[in-house]
Formats: C-alpha cells, structure tokens, sequence
C-alpha cells in the first residue's frame, strides 16, 4: 500500500517539480489535472460506456492538450508576473473543481478495479489493481528519467531548468520547451489518476489533500529535482501509512506527521534533501 | 486644525483621483446604512471588513517584505479558535476574547518565523502553507475539545444589532487599514518600516549591507502581518457567531492571495478593491437568490480572476491607477491623468 500511494505521489510530484524547475510556476492546478483525468476516465467509462482503455486513450492526451492549451493561453501571457502567474493556477483549479461540482455534482464516484482477483506474494494477498497501480508507475517513472537522461529533448529540459537564458542562447527554444514541460507534467498527472482512479474514490474537491501532499514532498525532496521526489514521495507515503496503520483512531494527524516530517528535513538543510538553493537573481 | 485638514484635501487629495475616490468609497461606507440596512446587506459588508483586514495584513507580510506566506489562515484561525475557546471554557465576553485572541496570534506569529527565516522564496510558502494544515489535523484529533469538524458555535454577538456590528467592524477596518498603510508607506518621516520592507524584498543582501537588522524587521513583519489577521479572525469568530475549520483551510489561505493579487499586489488598496469585487460585489448580486449568479459563485469568481488577470497581470487597482494618475518622472509625485504638466515641478508628464 505504501508503494502504490508513494508511486502516485512520486509521478504527481515529478510533474509538480519539473515545471518548478523549468518554468519556475509553483502550478496549484498540478493537481486539478489529476482530478479532470480521474473524472475524464470515470465519465467515459461509467456514463458512456466506452471500454476502459479506449477512455484511457481518450482521457490522456484530452487532459495533456488542456494542460498544453492552458500553459500557453493563459499562463505564457502573464509569466514576467509571479504573483498573477500563481493566483492563475489557482483560479485555474477552482474553474475546474466547479465546472466539475456543475456538471457531475458533488457525488463520491468509484471506479471497478481494472483487473479482478489478487495474488499471493510471500503470503500476502495483493489485489491486482495495487500490482497494476505499481506497475505503471514504475514504467512511467522509467520512462521519464530515460526522456530526462538520454533524449536530446531531455537535455533541452535540463538546460531550461539550470538556466533558462544560457538554455536560449544555446539555441534552444524555451517557450517551446516550457511547454513541452507542462505537456509532459500533466500527462504525468493524468497517468497518476489513471493508475490510482480504481483505489481512491472521485469527487470535485479531490485534489486538495493530494496537493499538499505533492507540495511537502516537493519542498522535502528538493524543488526541481526528480529524484528528491521520488525519494520523498515514497517517505512520505510510508509516515503516511505508518501514523494510519499504528494511530487507527486518528488517522487525520497522518498529514500533520508528514508535515513535521517536512519540517524536521528543511530545519536541517534548508534547501530540502537533493534541492539546489537557487541563487537570488540579484540584477 | 480644521484649516490644515482643509489645505490637506486641497493640494493633498482633490488633485489625486485615486485618493479622492478612495476618501468618497469609505464615506459611501459609512453612510451605507442610510441607503439600506437589511441585515442580509449589513452581514456581508461586515464580512467584507474583516476580509479586507485579513487581506490587507497578507499584503503587508508577503507584498512589502517578500516573505510570500500560504498559510495565512493560520492567524485567522488560530485567533478564531482561541477566542472560541476562552468563551467556551472560561466564560469570558467578547472584549476581552478579541483582544486575547489577537494576541495568541501575534504570538503564533513569532513562533512560526523562526522556522521560516531560515527559508527563502518558495521554500518559505510551501512550510507556511503547511502550519494551517498541521493545525487542522490537532483539530480534528481532538475533537472533544475543538468540536472537530463542526467547530464550536454559541458565541456571543459583539453588538445587539447587525447595524452595530456592521459600524464596529469598519471602524476597526479603517483603522486596521489606516495602520497598515502608514506601516508600509516607503516616503514616509515618521516610521521607517515602510522603506525597509521595500528594501528587504528588493534585495535582502543589500539591506544587511546597509546595517539594517533584516532577522528583526521579517519578524515585525510577521508579528504585524498575524496581529493585524488575528484581529480579522477574532471579530469574524465572534460575527459568525463560531469558529469552524474553514477558518483553517487552503481555501482561507489562497481567499487572501486571490483578493490581494486580483487587486493589486504591494498595494493596499488593491487587497479593498479585491475583496470589495470580488466578495462584495458577487455575493450581492447571488445573496438568498436561486440565481446563476448565487449558485455558480466561485466558478464566476475564477473566471473573472482568470480573465482579468490575462489583461492585467498587475491587478485591477494596479491597472486602473495607471489609467487615471501619471507619476512625474522628476519628483515621483502623483498627478491627475488630465495634467500635461506635474503639478509641483512643472516637468513635462509626457
């Protein structure tokens, strides 16, 4: 359980802190994008009744074009304004939350498991739709650090993040890779909501909790590196299980020990644990 | 006295449109209650007060120091909840739970500085978003105590009428405001604080270079910024009536950086315009009705925020300010978009 809750954390916050470290947008829709494609996948399958994977090659590319599309409307226009530029994700995610509320009213959703039955691991039974969960997040995660490391497109992204004017300089077209960025970042979101759509339940305020979750790993793991956030996301995810599992009775305080788990990294490197502290751009 | 007021309006005010219209919305303020007093319309400009307070104390902590904050709630709520509390287990009355209340926020706000000095720009948003949340949980654990998620209610009114209540809480706000202003006014002779917050976000470095003690300014920062919230968060406690864990929430936190940043970050009439628009004015024209505009509130607010902010990043006050004053460029002084002339130097405005 722990894995897959930190396999979905771990692919939120990729995204999250990729287009930290690119674009430099703390993006509060992150989230809303994994909402739209956790309904996208509950409305094509249950009220259409389109075959689930046909929805999930629906619902992908429709959520990575929205997201496309909103970068580069509403977003790129605005970027010289960090506080606008922050209170448009925001306003972003609220339009979304009721724009769903609107059309599909605030009922708690669930979604079949994708595949029936469970598998005995060492004794353990395991429902197949965890081992699924798990395997996608670990193709995707291997897919991503392969786009990062090896591609030239992976290098352009790099060089953005260290440095976005050399990065222009250098040839490289970074209102087209800041896109390309936020293309690749909500399609992380929308696989997250297809790989964990079955096991939680969908609902209009569904992006909040996981939200602050992606920002304390996010902030535990280093804003803009990836390995920061898959490392963080899974501690956080195993404090998460551990208060739920050995404090059943207060289950809400999971956050708060997660947050203290937050805490306790910044106060000791105030950069979080693989983060670069980026140099004030002093002019 | 009453001559210097006059010379005060005359070459002070009248020249300046922003300001003009500034002194006739609050006296349109005050005389609201001629117009109509239905309590309903009485209820949520008293809201919208202690709004603007909340808003306008983001602005001053996180526009004018920098140190952007996302879990303003924190103050709000802290001083809602610790007012309710007091009354609830000590028995005490409103004058003294809102004072008392403000004060244990003043204090939270001291004791959540001291882990975010330490952290710069995002880093600091993200940990403060995080205390309110914390809070959130402590409350929920203990719900014999907070009442958990249905908070605690029963509180005891701060006036007999809505009319009374709807007069204190803008007379509080006008004050709040006036404070705050002069606090964070860069020209000002009498307090320096205004100049070395500006300092401070410009270039932090710098100002330590320049012998000013940047820890204890980000500290008074934070110590204004939670008492001015916790004043917000206390009257609003005692308003409502109770204090729930919205009080708390995200949504609490991200109300003050959408009315702020709608109207104008690092400006103080920017966080009133916002919370004058987009509260005010949407919940005036949705009050009691079953109409599109009552049912769709947020959705129409994000819209708005979404589009305004596509024509004007800076915020609406921002954008309208540069529409009917021009600042010289000689002597910085502020003029009347119809002068082709600045009305103290004689530059050229052009």
């Amino acid at each position: 359980m722990t894995l897959v809750t930190g396999g979905v954390y771990a692919l939120l916050a990729i995204g999250f802190s990729i287009i930290f470290g690119n674009a430099r947008v703390i993006n509060m829709a992150h989230t809303g994008f994994f909402m739209l494609a956790a309904y996208g996948l509950w409305y094509f399958t249950r009220s259409l009744g389109i075959d689930t994977i046909w929805a999930i090659l629906i619902t992908l590319p429709a959520v990575t074009l929205l997201g496309i599309l909103a970068y580069r409307f509403l977003i790129n226009p605005i970027r010289e304004h960090l506080a606008a530029v922050l209170l448009m994700t925001v306003a972003l995610v609220l339009a979304f939350q009721e724009l769903m509320t609107t059309f599909f009213k605030f009922h708690y959703r669930l979604l079949p498991n994708l595949i029936p039955g469970f598998t005995e691991i060492l004794g353990v039974r395991v429902l197949n739709q965890h081992l699924l969960t798990l395997g996608i997040v670990a193709v995707v995660i291997v897919i991503v650090w392969l786009i990062l490391a090896k591609t030239k497109l992976g290098i352009a992204l790099r060089a953005t993040a260290q440095d976005a004017e050399i990065a222009n300089l250098m040839g490289i077209s970074v209102p087209r890779t800041l896109m390309i960025t936020m293309g690749i970042a909500t399609a992380l979101a929308a696989v997250a909501a297809v790989a964990v759509a079955p096991i939680w339940t969908i609902y209009p305020t569904m992006w909040t909790a996981p939200l602050v979750m992606v920002l304390v790993i996010v902030v535990l793991g280093g804003l803009g590196s990836v390995k920061g956030s898959i490392i963080g996301a899974f501690i956080i995810a195993l404090v998460e299980e551990l208060v739920t599992n050995l404090l059943p009775s207060s289950s809400y305080l999971s956050t708060v020990f997660a947050i203290l788990a937050m805490v306790i990294v910044l106060s000791v490197r105030p950069g979080g644990l693989f983060g670069v502290i980026f140099e004030e751009e002093r002019l | 006295m009453l001559r210097r007021l006059f010379k005060d309006f005359r070459w002070g005010v009248l020249p300046v449109p922003g300001r003009l219209i500034a002194i006739i919305f609050f006296v349109v303020l005050f005389i609201f209650p001629l117009i109509t007093d239905k309590p309903s319309y009485m209820y949520i400009l008293t809201i919208s007060s202690l709004l603007v307070i909340f808003a306008v104390s983001w602005d001053l902590l996180s526009g004018y120091s920098g140190q952007v904050n996302f879990g303003h709630a924190l103050f709000f709520g802290v001083a809602a909840y610790s007012s309710a509390l007091l009354y609830k287990y000590l028995g005490w009355q409103p004058w003294a739970t809102i004072p008392l209340g403000t004060l244990i926020a003043t204090g939270v706000g001291v004791v959540t500085c001291f882990p975010a000095l330490r952290l710069r720009g995002p880093y600091l948003s993200l940990l403060t978003m995080a205390f309110p949340l914390m809070l959130l949980g402590l409350v929920m654990a203990f719900k014999d105590y907070t009442g958990g998620e249905f908070g605690i209610s029963g509180l005891p009114e701060i006036a007999a009428t809505r009319l009374g209540e709807y007069y204190i809480c803008l007379a509080v706000m006008t004050a709040a405001v006036l404070i705050m202003w002069k606090l964070t006014d860069a020209g000002s002779k009498y307090v320096r604080t205004g100049l070395i917050f500006h300092a401070i976000r410009e270039d932090e470095i710098a100002a330590r270079a320049s012998g000013i003690n940047t820890i204890r300014y980000k500290i008074l920062a934070f110590v204004i910024g939670g008492f001015f919230a916790g004043l917000a968060g206390a009257l609003y406690a005692h308003v409502l009536g109770g204090a729930g864990i919205a009080s708390l929430s995200m949504t609490m936190s991200f109300r003050a950086i959408i009315y702020v940043v709608f109207g104008g970050i690092v400006s103080i009439y920017g966080a009133v315009i916002g919370v004058y628009t987009l509260y005010t004015l949407l919940q005036f024209l949705g009050v009691g009705q079953a109409n599109f505009i009552g049912q769709n509130q947020i959705l129409i607010m994000a819209i708005l925020v979404i589009l305004i902010l596509l024509f004007m990043p800076e915020g609406l006050g921002v954008w309208v300010r540069d529409k009917i004053e021009r600042e010289c460029p000689r002597c910085k002084l502020s003029n009347g978009f119809w002068r082709r002339e600045c009305r103290a130097c004689g530059a050229s405005l052009h």
